[in-house]
């Protein structure tokens, strides 16, 4: 089958940029998605609070899911669910069904493959192997998709946004939330967002604290949680916590196995593939947006970043196969030689994203998505300038932002037309005001 | 409800189920009894999962003997069963003078144990043959039929092969005492009394318990706990064959293998526990093998752990494994099997069956044949699975409907595995049979999903398995 655009998952990016695509004009755009419903996240995250800046209103995740799906159909989008991708190169993707195993052939691919939590294991968190442990994603999916009732006492591991999501879904399934507990010395949500749970369902934030251990207990023939040894980082002192359920929340990383196997690129900072300005992969035509290159942004923003990718790679459809390097698998060199400059992120930051910034084509680099980078920091600053350096230049300072560990922070792009496209990487750093 | 039976086997590990399937294999009535509600779930679900040469045991010992004849039995075996099995061989890396002093040793030992094909590799070689090998590396040794294989597939493979010829399974059934009667054992379990003529102990990690209920005190069990490390599958590349440390007296040390299922596992710790139940991993476990994979293959160091776990070996004071069979009392004691089963195990069933019936167990031949070999659902990486068959999809799609995401796992195979012969009792049992959940998002996309297909059609299953043992 040849399409014109291949879309390789059907969350809010790649639902958005399918969408764009044909607003666009682009003739035919293939969009697939390994579950058997679209929407990605979404789906099965009940609380309120999507929609903000793509749809400009606020709805629950399963509405904003199905908005965004019934966009995409009514602009002509094609759908195919339950279809996985097991494979892409170049502008060829094999496609797994029901319907039996398919190649795809596309003028330019996107990857939206999204982003997971990492489970206890990554975590090494060491112990029993009990049921009763898993992610807010397999939490919400029980609860939210399933129905599963989830009785007794829980804690949740993390206090990022997601974090208090799992709370209240655990809160609505019927648990007890004993608290959410961090390492950090304050949580990571918004103020509004912690008072709101800690006042409606009274849950503590226990900061300061790490999960030293999983306990399990032999339940008639099962392996059950028996509860978690919890210990204070800064003294060492530990103490059990008895409990049914914990949940891993949050310490998101990119699902990126398709981008790896296809030989992208990949950057340090967010595991994901290195994208430039235009959400362009190190292979021309193949494109990456949405959480696959910053895990993990809120689903509206994801939803952009889609957009913004669409209308690149409508403007690498029109450039043609001239374009230098253009259109999967015909790159030769491809941007990413030469052609690009990267973005690094140094400590306290994390990732910056995009990370590379394209200077081949002789005009000024394109503006990121929202005009601005965003970037992860690993501490908490009170207040820190973000400064670009390249090589020993200062190329640009920020104003004052406060800097907290699983929240954004945001750089302008301003300084872009600065960037000496043969003065090598640049670096953005956290520095004093 | 009493179950009779000519033989009844203590122990649903690689050794019992191999032993029931050899014993299968000849005119007689057996049982085989576990106290967990799946075959496999000790010892041998939670190791290295390599299938040895046996080219590092002691000469002239049971273990190497039955091991260098095992190994090649379950080779055959394998192929014909559908066990994923890979050849990948093996360098047995030194990374100090005396390790490399310790190297013509090594390679006489395995001579002395009949295996010929090692070789020495220089420390170029080793780089060449594997880039990923951290510095320092001064020599080493290649053992080219080294061979990872399926640790899960292995005893189920045995059970479904002795399931269908006619051997009763009375699984979650734990055997609390023994008494004779008349030229009978009649042995009291959780789930009903059981009467054999003849009863064979492979009780794995309970064998010295059992040994004492029939009089025994030769040995007692001292579970040794080993802790592993499964990578990302997407370190798979780091690494070619099995890289194994220079042995000490205590242990064969940490080594980094592939995996039939396409990731990397670093480990086995070595830690000799009380509490023969205690699977847990420990911080310091997982740290010294972080550190050690570090060293070994400093590529490991950044990818995604997708699997922490760690089993217990059946190490007894005894070095070699502890096999007798008293005729008189119509006892067989299959122990200190240690952390060799997996490879030993055809060896050690016919040797034990052998034994057997020198002490008086009538071996007649079945009227109907030797039993078929079963042709287990291929898990591995190496083969096609389901998902990567066209025909198969277009015969029925539910083998093209993946659930499990990260291990490609079909609606199609887990309906197989709910109604297999021996089906699984738990989402465990389904993880063994499938590898459904077993991946690096360790069931972020897909647990919810899985356990519902599971409650849906597990329930039937696990009334089969815990359910009135059927009587042939």
């Amino acid at each position: 089958m040849n399409v014109d655009v291949v879309v390789i998952g059907a969350g809010p990016a790649g639902l958005s940029a399918a969408a764009e695509l044909r607003r666009l004009g682009v003739g035919s755009v293939l969009v697939a998605d390994r579950e058997a419903e679209a929407g990605g996240i979404p789906r099965h995250s009940w609380h309120t609070g999507y929609g903000l800046r793509d749809r400009h209103r606020i709805m629950t995740g399963p509405a904003y899911a199905r908005a965004l799906c019934d966009a995409a159909v009514a602009a002509g989008v094609s759908l195919r669910l339950g279809t996985t991708v097991t494979s892409m190169s170049g502008g060829e993707a094999t496609l797994v069904s029901g319907r039996g195993v398919e190649t795809v052939h596309a003028g330019a691919v996107l990857l939206a493959t999204g982003c997971r939590e990492r489970p206890r294991a990554a975590r090494l968190i060491p112990g029993d192997r009990p049921a009763g442990v898993m992610t807010t994603g397999e939490l919400q999916q029980r609860v939210y998709l399933g129905g599963e009732r989830i009785p007794g006492r829980a804690l949740v591991v993390g206090a990022e946004h997601v974090s208090f999501s799992a709370a209240v879904t655990l809160a609505h399934a019927g648990a007890r939330v004993v608290a959410l507990v961090t390492e950090q010395e304050r949580q990571q949500s918004y103020a509004a967002f912690r008072a709101g749970a800690a006042l409606r369902w009274r849950v503590p934030v226990w900061t300061s604290t790490a999960v030293r251990r999983v306990a399990g207990r032999r339940v008639a023939g099962c392996d059950r949680l028996a509860g978690v040894s919890v210990a204070d980082v800064r003294t060492g002192a530990e103490r059990f916590v008895p409990c049914d359920t914990v949940v891993f929340s949050g310490d998101w990383i990119p699902d990126h196995e398709l981008a790896r196997l296809a030989g992208l690129a990949m950057d340090p900072g967010t595991l994901g593939p290195a994208v430039d300005t235009t959400l362009e992969t190190s292979e021309a035509g193949v494109f990456a947006a949405g959480n696959l290159v910053h895990a993990a942004e809120t689903a509206d923003i994801a939803a952009l970043s889609g957009r913004h990718a669409a209308r690149h790679i409508v403007a690498a459809l029109r450039a043609g196969p001239s374009r230098a390097g253009s259109g999967p698998g015909r790159a030769g060199s491809g941007p990413a030689g030469a052609g690009r400059v990267p973005v690094r992120a140094e400590a306290p930051l994390r990732w910056i994203s995009p990370n590379a910034i394209g200077v081949a084509a002789c005009q000024p680099a394109a503006s990121p998505p929202l005009g601005r980078f965003v970037l992860r920091s690993g501490e908490f600053r009170r207040l820190a300038r973000l400064e670009v350096r390249q090589g020993g230049r200062v190329v640009a300072r920020s104003r004052p932002v406060r800097l907290i560990p699983g929240r954004p922070a945001h750089l302008g792009a301003g300084w872009l037309s600065l960037v000496d496209p043969a003065g090598g990487p640049v670096c953005v750093s956290a520095v004093g005001v | 409800m009493t179950l009779r039976a000519d033989v009844a086997i203590v122990g649903a590990g690689v050794v019992g189920t191999a032993i029931a399937r050899t014993l299968a294999g000849y005119a007689l009535d057996c049982v085989l009894v576990d106290a967990a509600g799946d075959v496999g779930t000790g010892t041998s679900k939670a190791n290295t999962a390599i299938l040895h040469t046996g080219f590092d045991a002691k000469p002239g010992s049971l273990e190497s003997r039955l091991l260098t004849r095992g190994s090649a039995l379950l080779r055959e075996y394998a192929a014909a069963a559908g066990i994923p099995v890979e050849r990948t061989g093996a360098l047995l890396v030194a990374w100090t003078p005396e390790q490399v002093a310790a190297l013509p040793g090594i390679a006489e030992n395995a001579r002395r144990n009949g295996y010929t094909a090692v070789r020495p590799c220089a420390a170029a070689e080793l780089y060449a043959r594997e880039p990923g090998l951290g510095p320092g590396v001064l020599g080493g040794l290649e053992i080219p039929d080294e061979s990872i294989i399926c640790p899960w597939t292995t005893p189920l493979a045995f059970a479904t092969e002795a399931a269908g010829a006619g051997v009763r399974l009375v699984l979650g059934a734990s055997v609390t005492g023994v008494v004779a009667a008349g030229d009978e054992y009649e042995l009291s379990t959780s789930r009903g009394a059981v009467r054999a003529r003849w009863v064979v102990n492979a009780a794995g990690l309970g064998s010295d318990i059992v040994d004492r209920m029939f009089g025994g005190d030769g040995f007692t069990i001292r579970p040794r706990r080993g802790e592993l490390i499964v990578f990302d599958k997407l370190a798979r590349t780091l690494l070619r064959c099995i890289l194994l440390p220079v042995p000490t007296a205590r242990t064969k040390g940490v080594l980094v293998a592939p995996t039939v299922y396409g990731n990397v596992l670093l480990g086995p710790t070595a830690q000799d526990v009380a509490d023969r139940s205690d699977t847990a991993t420990t911080a310091e476990g997982l740290g010294s093998l972080t550190a050690a994979g570090r060293r070994i293959l400093p590529g490991l160091a950044g990818e995604e752990v997708t699997a922490t776990y760690a089993g217990l070996r059946a190490a007894t004071e005894h070095s070699d494994y502890v096999i007798s069979v008293d005729g008189r009392r119509r006892y067989a004691c299959v122990a200190g099997i240690r952390s060799t089963g997996l490879s030993a195990s055809l060896g050690i069933a016919e040797h034990v069956v052998g034994l057997l019936g020198e002490a008086g167990l009538p071996l007649r031949a079945r009227p109907d044949g030797l039993p078929r070999l079963p042709s287990m659902p291929y898990i591995g990486e190496a083969g096609r699975r389901p998902y990567q068959d066209a025909e198969r999809i277009a015969a029925d799609p539910a083998y093209g409907q993946i659930v499990c995401h990260c291990e490609r796992v079909t609606r199609g195979e887990i309906r197989d595995a709910l109604a297999s012969p021996v089906p699984p009792a738990d989402l465990g049992g389904l993880r063994r049979r499938t590898r459904a959940m077993n991946g690096r998002c360790q069931g972020f996309f897909c647990a919810a999903t899985v356990s519902r297909l599971f409650a849906a059609g597990g329930a039937s299953a696990v009334r089969q398995v815990l359910g009135e043992a059927r009587r042939r």
